[in-house]
């Protein structure tokens, strides 16, 4: 121990520790940058895998050096306490960074400096890089599926109206507030159904009809998760008030139902949807794919729901119940005007949990044959003219995924923190 | 009077909504299938099924039962599920670690991580390593050697093969030696509750690990031969590797996918539970004159497992669901080999369907029950 300690800096001469130290960390540093950047080895002097270490030793010695409990200079006690508190940290420091360098100069040039994304063919993809040209030319293919181009309006236009729909709750007049909760659960899903079954669907007031067959895309994924959320919200509702029931047949059929959807994979209850459910149905009735998917997913994602409201039921304190039922309220009035106005507002976050995991599950839609982005993909990825760009397409899906799930999950977490502050 | 309707009158009507739905749909059903010419019947499962199976745990050919069909996919899905399980559960608990680490760079570089996977979907993430990442691989004849002995090809990931002799004796050594440490620690336990002794348990447990194998391979007449996958020429172009154990890149790319989708998730339990211990209990220990070892295993563990392992047995319940996804890039497991290919060759749609939701459901159910029992037993008992 005595021999390294001749290393170890004190408060009078950290001035000269310090600035041999950073040299010797910007001296790694640079090894490792040229390495990456230029491809050129500065220490390519040294034997065998020394010369791959080297950086890692010098910045260690280096951040060794500069480690003092506290030297009076500000931006060296933030440092020491952030990336530098023991030689273990200091290390980890130096591996994440060194990574972070060797990784950055192939993913760039990868991804920007040698990728094409003029002409609108294969050929005019001629560099090593990602070829985004592909990705331009099925861009509405991704977005709409096989929905005819000239009517894409048809779908832009549901879609921003049915958002303004949903907006109307901020912009009700104060006396019609209390009918809030009916619009949202009873009024709207009606008139974005309507404005989804007429506008995109078509068929009547001179559009032309498209079949369900030809949606796809990224609108799809919206179009199933919309519906979805707003089925499986009342339905979770209902289940999870009758889970908590003290009326044992209504309690048991209502576990019953939640296990059950709880404990089958998502792709299984699809599978049923698809070839089990027809068979269910009277002889000459006939339900669109669309349609028997977005119900499998309500009725699975409704258990999800009732376990997340029954979360809420269960953490609101007794004295509420009480308080409710001792001013002569019946079990209807004490919920709607008591217990689930509370509850629901806790469970904000864990549905918000619980929509996210719904938007993540919709590429599972294409087991039955519904391309949405994942299915176009695969669609696009099997073309003769476009093979062998699989990896562009998957990395563009997943950022686009990325970007809508983190916003989500953000949005939820804002949700969580605004709540959990009011009790 | 009054009462009695209001408590009776919900539940018959619920009953009646329920029977009525169930008849409806059986009436249906019943029609459908006279029309059709189809009998309900699990008759089927007897029959031949005449279809192949790439990648089996158990001796597999066409001539066999659908039920053993069932039994190959069912054991595929297992152990793609535990292999998965075991490897998400390292990450996890690493990257839910790194999270609360005093070091700026690690602490973000893991929350980032948690961020990527966790908000790409998992169906996105499959296909990404199965048509994307392994396509990229070598082919077999340019692979060069992991670790001197395994290859990694587009073609699967090639592992040497363990050949025993006299296996039977090995594990009877290994239980042997599981059954000794029980009995020590009991041992131990007794000593150190009686008389305040303190033997190193973990030691000599470690000890008895080794040395009861090892003995039964010197003496036991026990030997373990390894089989190294050789490269054969199959045609001009094409190259295999022979002997070995080939996994498979369907499995290959639906463990990846898993393990690193469902870490984030244990990730997230392990902090919350390593949170969740609050910081006067780890003083408290301390002020008591506890080493930092013991304060870590005798105050600290405790209490966050309790914590941690509910949640993380309902992602490992989730990863197990989710193996069903493998159905999407052709690894034979339960959904594809049963819900699939042998569908389609009966077209006994309600019965396999069924069958495939209800072994899923039993799954689910089993592990639950379980862990009820135990969050039960390990519950903290208030006074």
């Amino acid at each position: 121990m005595q021999a390294i300690n001749f290393l170890k800096p004190n408060r009078d001469n950290i001035k000269n520790y310090s600035i041999i130290g950073s040299v010797l960390i910007l001296i790694s540093l640079i090894d490792v940058i040229s390495n990456a950047f230029l491809k050129t080895n500065l220490t390519s002097f040294l034997p065998g895998s020394l010369t791959t270490l080297f950086p890692l030793i010098l910045g260690l010695i280096g951040l060794n050096m500069m480690r003092i409990d506290y030297s009076g200079n500000k931006a060296l006690d933030l440092l020491n306490k952030n990336i530098n508190t023991n030689n273990f940290n200091a290390l980890l420091t130096l591996l994440i960074l060194f990574s972070i360098i060797k990784a950055l100069p192939p993913s760039l040039s990868w991804m920007i400096f040698d990728a094409n994304i003029s002409g609108d063919s294969k050929d005019a993809c001629t560099g090593t890089g990602a070829c985004w040209t592909y990705i331009k030319v099925w861009f509405r293919r991704f977005m709409y599926g096989m929905y005819p181009n000239e009517f894409h309006w048809r779908i832009n236009t549901a879609f921003i109206l049915v958002i303004a729909l949903g907006f109307v709750g901020y912009f009700m007049k104060e006396n019609l507030k209390k009918y809030l909760a009916l619009y949202y659960v009873i009024i709207y899903p009606v008139i974005a159904y309507l404005v989804i079954y007429y506008l995109i669907s078509g068929g009547s007031f001179g559009l032309q009809w498209v079949e369900t067959g030809a949606w796809g895309g990224l609108s799809l994924t919206f179009i199933v998760s919309f519906f979805c959320l707003i089925f499986c919200f009342p339905l979770g509702m209902i289940f999870a008030l009758g889970r908590r029931s003290n009326l044992p047949v209504i309690k048991y059929i209502s576990i019953c139902y939640i296990e059950f959807w709880r404990g089958v994979p998502l792709i299984t209850v699809l599978f049923m949807s698809s070839v089990m459910f027809p068979m269910f149905l009277p002889e000459d009735f006939f339900m669109d794919k669309l349609v028997r998917v977005i119900i499998a997913i309500t009725l699975f994602e409704a258990a999800y729901c009732a376990e997340v409201i029954r979360g809420g039921l269960q953490s609101l304190p007794r004295g509420q119940y009480d308080a409710a039922k001792s001013l002569g309220m019946g079990y209807w009035k004490m919920h709607i005007f008591v217990i689930l106005p509370q509850a629901l507002k806790l469970v904000i976050p864990g549905i918000a949990n619980t929509f996210l995991a719904l938007v993540k599950d919709t590429p599972l839609i294409f087991v039955v044959g519904l391309a949405e982005l994942a299915g176009m993909l695969a669609l696009a990825k099997t073309n003769p003219k476009w093979l062998g760009f699989a990896m562009e397409g998957y990395i563009f899906a997943s950022i686009i995924f990325w970007i809508i799930c983190y916003a989500m999950s953000k949005y939820s977490y804002n949700l969580e923190a605004k709540y959990k502050t009011e009790r | 009077m009054n009462n009695i309707i209001k408590k009776f009158l919900p539940q018959i009507l619920a009953i009646l909504f329920v029977v009525l739905i169930f008849g409806f749909l059986t009436i249906n059903a019943q029609t459908n299938m006279d029309n059709r010419g189809i009998d309900f019947g699990f008759g089927f499962l007897s029959q031949e099924s005449s279809f192949d199976v790439q990648f089996s745990l158990i001796e597999y050919s066409g001539s066999d039962s659908y039920a053993r069909a069932f039994l190959v996919g069912l054991l595929n899905t297992l152990l793609v599920s535990f292999i998965s399980i075991i490897f998400c559960t390292i990450l996890g608990v690493i990257i839910g670690v790194a999270r609360l680490s005093s070091n700026y760079l690690i602490k973000n570089s893991a929350a980032w991580y948690v961020e990527f996977f966790r908000n790409i979907p998992l169906l996105l993430q499959i296909f990404f390593w199965y048509y994307a990442a392994l396509r990229a691989l070598p082919l077999p004849e340019k692979a060069n050697a992991w670790f001197g002995v395994t290859y990694m090809t587009v073609k699967g990931y090639y592992i040497p093969a363990m050949v025993w002799e006299n296996l039977n004796i090995f594990l009877y050594c290994g239980l042997a030696a599981i059954i000794s440490i029980i009995i020590l620690r009991n041992y131990a336990n007794n000593l150190r509750d009686n008389k305040g002794k303190q033997i190193p348990v973990l030691l000599y447990s470690f000890a008895i690990l080794i040395i009861l194998p090892l003995l039964s391979f010197l003496i036991g007449g026990v030997s373990l031969e390894f089989e190294l996958p050789q490269l054969k020429k199959l045609s001009k172009i094409s190259y295999i590797y022979e002997g070995g154990i080939s996994l498979p890149p369907e499995l290959i790319a639906l463990v990846l996918a898993l393990s690193l989708y469902t870490s984030t998730f244990v990730a997230e339990c392990v902090r919350a539970g390593i949170e969740g211990v609050s910081k006067g209990q780890k003083e408290a220990a301390a002020s008591v004159g506890l080493t930092p070892n013991q304060v870590l295993k005798l105050v600290i563990m405790p209490q966050a497992l309790r914590i941690i392992i509910p949640p993380t047995t309902n992602q490992y319940l989730n990863l197990t669901k989710n193996s069903s996804l493998a159905a999407a890039i052709a690894y034979p497991d339960l959904v594809l080999v049963f819900a699939g290919t042998a569908l389609m060759q009966t077209g006994k749609a309600i019965e396999i369907v069924s069958i495939t939701m209800l072994t899923y459901l039993t799954i689910s159910l089993t592990i639950a029950a379980i862990m009820n029992w135990y969050n039960k037993k390990i519950e903290i008992k208030e006074k």
